[in-house]
């Protein structure tokens, strides 16, 4: 009864401090509402007149949403993979960050349902995609396979953060026993969830530029760049605007470890890049249409050589230690690694492996003006959420939100 | 599950592979997970053709070719009877020649230098066209004249490799002659004008 | 699964029904907005869904069309055979098929792609051209390879698909279930024949140019967010007939039977011919075969 009390209150507590904050705060909520309600019109015209609203085509039946979906499955792994080096290095505030990290997963695994959902031409029947009420293809089709172990790291975070700030708020530590064995496993689930996404796109023999090894190595390896680029800057922001406190040392060592990743992302690029153009094979023409195009065709060329560029600038900016500590650099390099893996993501993966398609053909995808509102839509979505999952979370972790049985004492 | 194999597409089960029996029956003697992937790896054995496919079966018997079902002949107009001109007693010249008097279109594009009218049109009968052996066939016939030379192309055509079929794959079809598609006289095949070209796809903006 | 469980699941579907119906308000009225997986109907719901379908066809193009549910008959293995040295590239076949299937004039789907190919180059994709203008063909130095679904044996797309929309019939037919697929496009990617086409727009189909006789697997009309593809002519082949491609074809390049009956004229390329399969390396194994008949 006492804990059902209690979560009333927890629940009460956090609409308020939803509903308080200052002009800036303020701002950014309704301009991410005004995103969402942008966002939401597209979709409803999207809706009416079938994808046809999207530049997707039979010869790219796939492009922004699910490059979208692809790059932040990275961010929620991500995320979570923070938790390893925090623990061992035995940083600052460790709860605090593996507790953001938790909070992005779950933002950004809402952000990835929705761009498949959004992808997806019948979204009243997405049902069949539930475990139990619809049909699920199991064992052989990875995308059932994904909705599988999407949702269980969804609710796997959810449960993690909402139990760790409940334990807080009631003044009492997080039991050990049950918070520890929840966060070590949810870090082989970050790299499974990423693993199996890369795998969709893997297990397609029909499109050779999918059809590599590396494949899942490079997803992760990118995931583990722009995921900590997110939470380097909001952990600046936090420190900032709250009484957090976040040593120097720890988010010098995320970017530290950051260069290595991005180092490690562009030797796999570069071990790609070798295979295709030494062999020089029917199958390199996907890889020319990224970097050269392809007879005249060189929609995505640019972007990719300035996501090529984004990428080394950012490692080299993190490599050197006097780069990385100052920060308007160490903002630079999160700002140009979470543009280089968008890019690459986002672009760079799903438009080139399907072009040209599986019978020869150039179809120049570029994303709509639809598609890209949508997008945006969503992202800010993802954004809400998470400002508001932060602002509720933050007084808890500062011990300035608790519930009445705590504060007496604990009653 | 109900099967009625004649009726219903209730019948059609799910395949084999892609449920977890089939998977599951690939897997059995092994740890699930690695084995998993080496029974998705299987090179597919059963799904590949059986030998027996691609060898003659004992005492395989062709369908009689005196009763395929075909279309009646493309004569042009008023050309047959042709015995409505070549009378009994219309006298009949025993040599190549250019013609002057009647049949001034047909251009003979077929053989060289080394085929004329009466190979195949019968000068006993106007009406019927000859074999080699000197037997007389209806124009209905005809395929049996174009199979003396053309061997392989008749034993393709009427085994249904060669030209179209219309009707049944399981019962009875129609046969076109090979002058349906073949004009006898000049029996190059003529190019056509295809039809219209795919749109390519459009972007939205 | 059991009966219980269907309809413990349609209660809770029909729950959730409100929120989702303001999505699709120009959708069928008659057909249910949630229907369990074609495998889990009876006969009698079969019965009602094709009455319902049919109803729906008649408000939405004033036709009377028949939706048949001709199941697969006992030892019978469909295969195709296409003779590349006949075709000559007229698409006779594309637009036949268009009218018999019923597919969209508009936004265009056709499920035939004839490719035309460099005689120097051989079957070669990356110098496909499938938008080929001419006012005769075949054009000198070129040949023509038409590519639908292959019906393989070991369907990527059936592989891929999540939630079992499409599988392969007894009979060897590849079948989507067009009331089942969600339109993720997996199998369109998985594909690589290019056989599988999504229905990016509401397909329109001049009422006039309907084609009535239907099969539930196959050419009853389509709504948009959907994939289609060949299937044999499902509503021709399992009543006997030719699928339309055959009938059409001008050079008889097109070949169509039961590979276990050996009187068949598949069973007659396969002896006497060499054949060859598209991308055999992908061990797709296609019941869609390529020869040369000369």
């Amino acid at each position: 009864m006492q804990t059902y009390k209690n979560f009333v209150g927890f629940v009460s507590g956090s609409l308020r401090i939803i509903l308080r904050g200052g002009p800036l705060y303020w701002a950014w909520i309704v301009a991410l509402l005004v995103m969402i309600g942008i966002g939401g019109y597209f979709y409803a015209e999207q809706l009416q007149h079938g994808l046809i609203t999207t530049s997707m085509r039979d010869q790219c039946s796939w492009g922004l949403y699910i490059g979208n979906f692809t790059f932040l499955v990275g961010v929620a792994a991500a995320a979570v993979l923070l938790v390893v080096p925090a623990y061992v290095y035995h940083w600052g505030p460790i709860k605090e960050v593996a507790i953001l990290g938790e909070l992005l997963a779950v933002a950004a695994i809402a952000m990835c349902g929705l761009f498949v959902f959004v992808d997806i031409g019948h979204p009243e029947r997405a049902w069949h995609l539930i475990p139990w009420f619809g049909r699920l293809n199991l064992p052989s089709s990875l995308l059932a396979w994904d909705v599988i172990v999407l949702n269980g790291y969804l609710v796997l975070n959810f449960v993690i953060v909402t139990y760790m700030l409940f334990r807080y708020f009631l003044g009492k530590k997080p039991n050990t026993s049950i918070f520890t064995p929840l966060v070590l496993f949810s870090i082989p689930c970050a790299i499974g969830i990423h693993t199996v996404t890369a795998f969709l796109y893997n297990g397609l023999p029909a499109r050779p530029f999918w059809n590599t090894a590396i494949l899942a190595p490079r997803f992760i390896a990118s995931a583990l760049c722009s995921g900590p680029a997110v939470l380097l800057v909001l952990m600046q922001i936090l420190r900032r605007f709250t009484r957090f406190e976040i040593r120097d040392e720890a988010i010098w060592k995320i970017a530290e470890l950051m260069a290595y990743f991005m180092g490690l992302n562009l030797f796999l690029l570069g071990a790609e890049v070798f295979k295709e153009y030494y062999s020089a094979t029917e199958h390199l023409i996907h890889m020319q249409y990224m970097f050269t195009g392809v007879d005249g065709h060189t929609a995505i060329v640019p972007f990719m050589w300035l996501s090529v560029f984004c990428s080394i600038a950012a490692f080299l900016l993190f490599l050197i230690p006097a780069t990385r500590r100052n920060v308007f650099t160490l903002n630079l390099g999160c700002l140009l690694i979470y543009l280089g893996v968008y890019l690459e993501k986002g672009m760079g993966l799903v438009i080139p492996g399907m072009t040209p398609d599986t019978l020869g053909e150039i179809y120049e995808y570029f994303p709509s003006r639809s598609e890209i509102a949508i997008s945006a839509g969503i992202f800010s979505v993802g954004f809400l959420l998470f400002t508001l999952m932060v602002k509720v979370a933050t007084p808890i972790m500062l011990g300035e939100f608790r519930a009445r049985s705590a504060e007496t004492g604990g009653a | 599950m109900k099967r009625s194999p004649q009726r219903s597409v209730a019948s059609g089960g799910p395949p084999g592979a892609g449920t977890w029996t089939g998977l599951a029956l690939r897997l059995s003697p092994f740890p699930l997970l690695l084995l998993g992937l080496a029974a998705c790896g299987q090179p597919h054995a059963e799904s590949s053709l059986d030998p027996a496919l691609f060898e003659d079966p004992p005492n395989l018997e062709y369908p009689d070719p005196g009763k395929l079902e075909v279309e009646p002949p493309p004569f042009s107009e008023g050309v047959f009877p042709c015995t409505d001109c070549h009378e009994p007693d219309l006298p009949v010249k025993g040599t190549p020649r250019k013609l002057t008097r009647a049949h001034q279109d047909i251009e003979l594009h077929h053989g060289g230098e080394n085929r004329w009218c009466l190979d195949c049109h019968s000068a006993v009968d106007f009406d019927k066209l000859h074999l080699a052996g000197g037997e007389l066939i209806d124009f209905e016939e005809s395929y049996r004249l174009c199979g003396q030379c053309h061997g392989d192309k008749y034993r393709d055509w009427r085994r249904g490799i060669h030209g179209r079929r219309s009707g049944h794959w399981d019962g009875e079809k129609t046969y076109l002659l090979c002058v349906h598609c073949h004009y006898s006289h000049a029996p190059a095949f003529k190019p056509l004008e295809p039809m219209p070209a795919p749109k390519p796809p459009v972007r939205t903006p | 699964m059991s009966g219980c469980m269907t309809i413990s699941r349609r209660d809770f579907m029909c729950a959730v029904a409100g929120c989702a119906a303001a999505a699709s308000c120009s959708e069928p009225t008659h057909t249910p907005f949630f229907r369990d997986h074609l495998h889990e109907l009876d006969e009698k719901q079969i019965e009602q869904l094709v009455a319902d379908l049919e109803a729906d066809y008649k408000d939405q193009y004033g036709v009377d069309i028949e939706v048949g549910t001709q199941g697969p008959r006992e030892g019978v293995q469909f295969a195709y055979a296409l003779d590349i040295s006949r075709c000559i590239g007229c698409r006779r076949c594309v637009h036949a098929c268009v009218e018999e299937n019923n597919q969209s004039r508009d936004p265009e789907v056709q499920w035939i792609r004839v490719l035309e190919m460099d005689k120097a180059r051989g079957i070669d994709f990356a110098h496909a051209n499938a938008y080929y203008e001419a006012e005769k063909v075949p054009r000198d130095g070129h040949f023509y390879l038409p590519v639908a679904c292959q019906h393989c044996a070991d369907p990527p797309c059936v592989k891929s698909c999540p939630v079992n929309a499409t599988w392969k019939e007894p009979d060897g037919i590849v079948v989507i279930d067009y009331d089942w697929c969600i339109g993720c496009r997996c199998c369109v990617s998985s594909c690589p024949y290019g056989a599988r086409h999504f229905n990016w727009a509401e397909p329109e189909i001049p009422a006039e140019d309907i084609n009535p006789k239907t099969h539930l697997l196959g050419n009853r009309p389509r709504h948009k967010g959907v994939v289609e593809k060949c299937t044999f002519c499902i509503q021709r082949t399992r009543e006997g007939l030719y699928p339309a491609c055959v009938e059409v074809c001008p050079v008889g390049a097109r070949k169509f039977g039961n590979l276990l009956d050996p009187l068949s004229e598949i069973r007659e390329v396969l002896r006497s011919k060499r054949i060859f399969v598209l991308k055999t390396e992908l061990e797709t194994h296609p019941r869609f075969f390529y020869f040369y008949g000369v």
